[in-house]
């Protein structure tokens, strides 16, 4: 039930900010902080709570779930359940809503009440889609993330918006359907060999498939998460929606939408189609080590820092599509480090350079110089996170790309190599970053505020949590074990692959893992 | 006839006799409201009546009508639907010069003829019905005739329609020709059995038959009408085209083609996925290239119809499970987005062209809202109505594994996508780029269509959220569909 009340605090939050935003700018702000922040406390004392995989590990396979029949005629429920993978995320999403209220404290100015009805109802989709556990209604919170976030980069963005939003929402949607095509033929699959409709993901883990209609569904799944992530050549969408949505938008764009396509990746299409992704792994490590230089050598050419940054996450995410292909335990967790860590210093750029536009009006690098002498607490600040993003040792980039390479390593050591060009690749980008706006003498002769205390209480934070997980990611990981080795076991071959009429999935409890006890606990 | 049979029917008695009254009540005193509260007083009771007349159901009255639950579902339809309509059409046409009463006795006319059709399974009721409802729909297209758009409209319609039924009799009567029966029943047996009958005819008729049905649901090729008639046609008595009119002839193409079994000839199968996918693929290309909103909605009901018709080829009953419930959805949606068209227009012109919507966000935010959704819901985008009807709309046709149909929807209905965007940017573009701030004194709505549309709006949502109910009450109808 706690799950739902997470979901129904934000969407009630995101219609009275569009109320009271007729008659007032700052209850809107308010009354959205206050809910991200009830939600964000409430999802640490959850991770409190279920810290210790020991304790839980062989009764159940969710810490919490809720399970609601939906529309009965065709076996859809309204399933929530969170384990310790999807415990993370949440973490991660109130961590960035509470970041991207503060950023937009002062930048939004306009339509206050509905930029913090949208902030809301995005947030409240991503929570749905690391949540939901039941195919149909995945794909719904897939799909409502959408919509907001589109009104989001239209309205409050800059120059281009309406060509990115565009843009944006046509290259989800058309992948989101090719899933749904997806999801409805394994649905009907799934009915023809056992006689039950179901969307349940724990049903239609074990479905027996021919290899080749197996790899055609894995494909359909496969695009729209890759679309999301971005995987190079599917890209295109995200330097624009990036670089011209508002900083609340990039931040949320870069730190949590990107991730629900490496968590799609890891939660269904490799459980889900164990062979075909195992068959198709090598593919996708190449397209991974592809957008992870190609994405770093396009960061390098910008000139325009916001779209800079967005090139990077193209590179980043790269190392998530390697490591989950690769999908042995050091990946994994490498994927896992990567997609918090990419998301706190990639969100933790955008405000920065968000910061900087509100200050200067400009994005451009050349216009920017020897911002060092003006602001040196940004300066600092930036230097930070360019070295997180460098993945310097001792912060949180370095863990996840580290592990992903040692895990990448064994499977091919050409991925591995190419791989880490690419690392060397955002060394030359972020010092370029560095060396262009902030060294040198001041020409432009800027004379700018420093960060003020609302932005600091912003990074500060940001810059340790950035820390601990560069000096001390046991928790994460012990956190992640549990529902880590469940994606593993699910993803084990499996002697019945073929077609054999009839044939009912396996059953999973051999390895002490039960048939999930469909009430609530 | 006897007395179950007239309580059967009671349904379409009460609608006859509220036209009769609200006529003779114009005679007597000329008063919009009285009108209006007549005709909605007749349609509520029209209503009611149809839980009398499910008690006796099912029930064929004389050969002609058959009342059973899918019958009473569709008229339970379009009797909500022209509630709403009716409703509509008072504010807007208060806004009108010359006599308004008219009108609702032509609706009431048409909500008939549509009714009809839903419950004939056979040809003469099918023609009566059809017939009724046209020749309605000719005056009401035209109803303002002091203005160019309507007159031409109502001309257009009138001519094609004329010419469509012509084919639609001719088919019918090389049908009878062949088979010697009028009867959707005992077409069926004489299909499925007559292997010694010569068939010759058969095709020929169908094929005359489709092109009559096909010009009133306005697939492509028998399109050309719709975008002249849409953007002609008053507000709502587009809603009501796009609507009662449409839905009646979908429910009619259900009920004709799975009852007579002639949906699982390979030739008609072949030709109805040519037609979806033309209407599909035209559809939505065309209504990239409009700037009216009245005629975007317009190329948008005809890649609509497409979607339906890949579901109806899917068959049995899920499909025509999964074909009512998106008509449900669709109603709703159609209704609040030319809902809206119409309180926004005004005595001299209706409000459709896409710069009438500009800042729109920005003046009337919660009308705006409402047009949002009413947009997504076309556009099949989450917790709105329309969402659910593509979902299951999509799954009919994966049951049926009609892949290539189901990619022609997807590919087409991101194509789709760009004109609702379009439209929907437009909503909320900023008041200081158009040029459009708010103006000193906003002209208030209408009372009874903000009404409507908020009434439009909740049912969109719930539709959207929690679809069971509305689910079982179709799948409880359709049942009673006697596949063949």
């Amino acid at each position: 039930m706690i799950l739902v009340w997470l979901i129904v605090i934000l969407m009630v939050a995101g219609i009275l900010a569009g109320l009271t935003g007729r008659f007032s700018t700052s209850w809107p702000r308010v009354i959205s902080l206050l809910a991200v922040s009830i939600d964000f406390v409430i999802s640490l004392v959850l991770w409190s709570q279920n810290s210790s995989y020991v304790k839980l590990f062989p009764q159940s396979d969710w810490f919490k779930q809720v399970d609601w029949a939906w529309v009965p005629q065709y076996g859809i429920h309204f399933h929530l359940a969170m384990d310790g993978l999807s415990l993370l995320m949440i973490v991660l999403t109130f961590l960035l809503g509470i970041m991207s209220v503060l950023i937009s404290w002062r930048e939004i100015q306009e339509g206050v009440g509905f930029f913090h009805f949208n902030l809301m109802w995005i947030l409240a989709g991503i929570l749905g889609v690391f949540l939901a556990v039941d195919l149909f209604l995945f794909y719904f919170m897939w799909e409502l993330m959408l919509v907001p976030m589109f009104f989001l980069i239209a309205i409050w963005g800059h120059e281009r918006r309406i060509y990115a939003a565009v843009k944006f929402f046509i290259f989800t949607q058309l992948s989101g359907l090719l899933m749904l095509i997806a999801i409805l033929a394994l649905y009907f699959i799934h009915h023809s060999t056992t006689g039950i409709y179901s969307f349940e993901y724990q049903d239609l883990l074990g479905t027996a498939l021919t290899p080749h209609m197996a790899m055609l569904l894995m494909l359909g799944f496969f695009v729209a998460f890759a679309v999301k992530l971005p995987m190079f050549p599917f890209h295109p969408w995200l330097p624009d929606a990036h670089t011209e949505a508002p900083t609340a938008g990039s931040v949320i764009l870069a730190g949590l939408l990107l991730k629900t396509g490496a968590y799609g990746m890891l939660r269904f299409v490799v459980p889900l189609f164990p062979g075909s992704a195992h068959e198709f792994a090598p593919v996708a490590m190449v397209l991974g080590v592809i957008g992870i230089i190609y994405g770093a050598i396009l960061a390098f050419g910008q000139t325009d820092l916001k779209r800079l940054v967005a090139y990077t996450s193209v590179s980043h995410l790269g190392f998530a599509l390697v490591g989950i292909f690769a999908w042995n335990e050091l990946a994994l967790e490498g994927v896992l480090i990567v997609m918090i860590a990419h998301g706190i210093s990639t969100g933790a750029l955008f405000m920065l350079v968000g910061g900087l536009q509100e200050r200067t009006h400009t994005r451009e690098m050349d216009r920017l110089r020897g911002l060092w002498a003006t602001v040196p607490v940004m300066s600092g600040v930036m230097m930070f996170f360019a070295m997180a993003s460098i993945g310097l040792p001792g912060l949180g980039d370095f863990v996840g790309e580290f592990l992903t390479l040692l895990g990448a390593y064994r499977v091919s050591l050409g991925v591995t190599i190419a791989a880490v060009i690419g690392i060397l690749i955002s060394t030359l980008y972020s010092l370029k970053v560095i060396q262009r706006a902030f060294h040198g003498p001041n020409t432009h002769e800027w004379s700018l505020p420093d960060l003020g205390k609302r932005e600091l209480l912003i990074m500060v934070p940001m810059m340790l949590i950035l820390l601990w997980i560069g000096l001390y990611p046991q928790p994460l990981f012990n956190t992640f074990k549990p529902a880590m080795q469940k994606l593993q076991l699910y993803a084990a071959p499996k002697p019945v692959m073929t077609m054999v009429p009839g044939a009912r999935k396996l059953p999973y409890d051999q390895n002490g893992l039960a048939e999930t006890n469909r009430s609530e606990p | 006839m006897n007395g179950t049979d007239l309580i059967a029917i009671l349904p379409l008695l009460v609608l006859t006799v509220a036209a009769v009254v609200v006529m003779v009540a114009v005679c007597i005193r000329r008063s919009h409201l009285l009108a209006v509260w007549l005709t909605l007083l007749g349609l509520a009771a029209a209503f009611v009546s149809l839980w009398p007349a499910a008690a006796v159901a099912p029930a064929q009255v004389t050969p002609l009508l058959v009342i059973d639950g899918y019958a009473l579902f569709y008229m339970g339809l379009i009797i909500a639907a022209t509630f709403v309509t009716v409703i509509l059409s008072y504010g807007y046409l208060e806004n009108q010069e010359g006599y308004s009463e008219e009108l609702y006795i032509l609706i009431l006319t048409a909500a008939l003829g549509s009714s009809v059709l839903v419950a004939s399974n056979h040809f003469v009721s099918f023609f009566l019905g059809l017939e009724v409802l046209s020749v309605a729909l000719y005056a009401m297209s035209a109803y303002l005739c002091n203005r160019p758009l309507p007159l031409e409209a109502g001309i257009k319609y009138l001519v094609l329609a004329a010419v469509s039924a012509a084919f639609l009799l001719f088919g019918m009567a090389l049908i009878y020709a062949q088979l010697g029966t009028l009867q959707f029943g005992q077409i069926a047996a004489m299909l499925i059995s007559g292997a010694s009958y010569e068939k010759t005819l058969i095709y020929p008729g169908l094929a005359l038959m489709i092109t009559g049905i096909g010009f009133k649901l306005a697939v492509v090729p028998f399109h050309m009408w719709t975008p002249d008639v849409y953007e002609g046609a008053p507000a709502p008595v587009t809603a009501f085209v796009a609507t009662v009119s449409k839905g009646g002839m979908v429910a009619l193409l259900l009920r004709y083609f799975y009852e007579t079994g002639a949906y699982r000839l390979h030739r008609v199968f072949v030709v109805f996925s040519i037609i979806a996918i033309a209407s599909m693929i035209a559809g939505n290309l065309l209504a990239l290239l409009q700037n009216n909103v009245k005629r975007i909605l317009a190329y948008s009901s005809i890649a609509h119809l497409g979607y339906i018709l890949v579901a109806f080829l899917a068959g049995g009953n899920r499909a025509a499970e999964a074909v009512t419930f998106y008509l449900v959805a669709y109603f709703v949606t159609t209704l609040g987005a030319f809902g809206v068209v119409s309180v926004l227009s005004n005595g001299e012109r209706d409000a459709d062209s896409i710069e009438d919507y500009e800042s729109l966000f920005w003046r009337r935010p919660v009308l705006a809202g409402i047009f949002t959704l009413m947009l997504l819901s076309l556009a099949g985008i989450p917790l709105t109505a329309g969402f659910v009807g593509k979902f299951f709309l999509i799954a009919a046709g994966s049951s049926a594994s009609l892949w290539g149909l189901i990619f022609v929807l997807v590919v087409t209905s991101v194509v789709g996508l760009f004109y609702y965007l379009r439209i929907l940017v437009a909503l909320y573009r900023s008041p200081e780029e158009t040029g459009k701030a708010a103006p000193a004194a906003v002209p208030s709505l209408s009372l009874s269509g903000s009404y409507a549309l908020a009434g439009l709006t909740v049912l969109l949502v719930w539709i959207g959220v929690y679809p069971a109910p509305f689910l079982e009450a179709i799948q409880h109808a359709v049942s009673t569909l006697r596949l063949f």
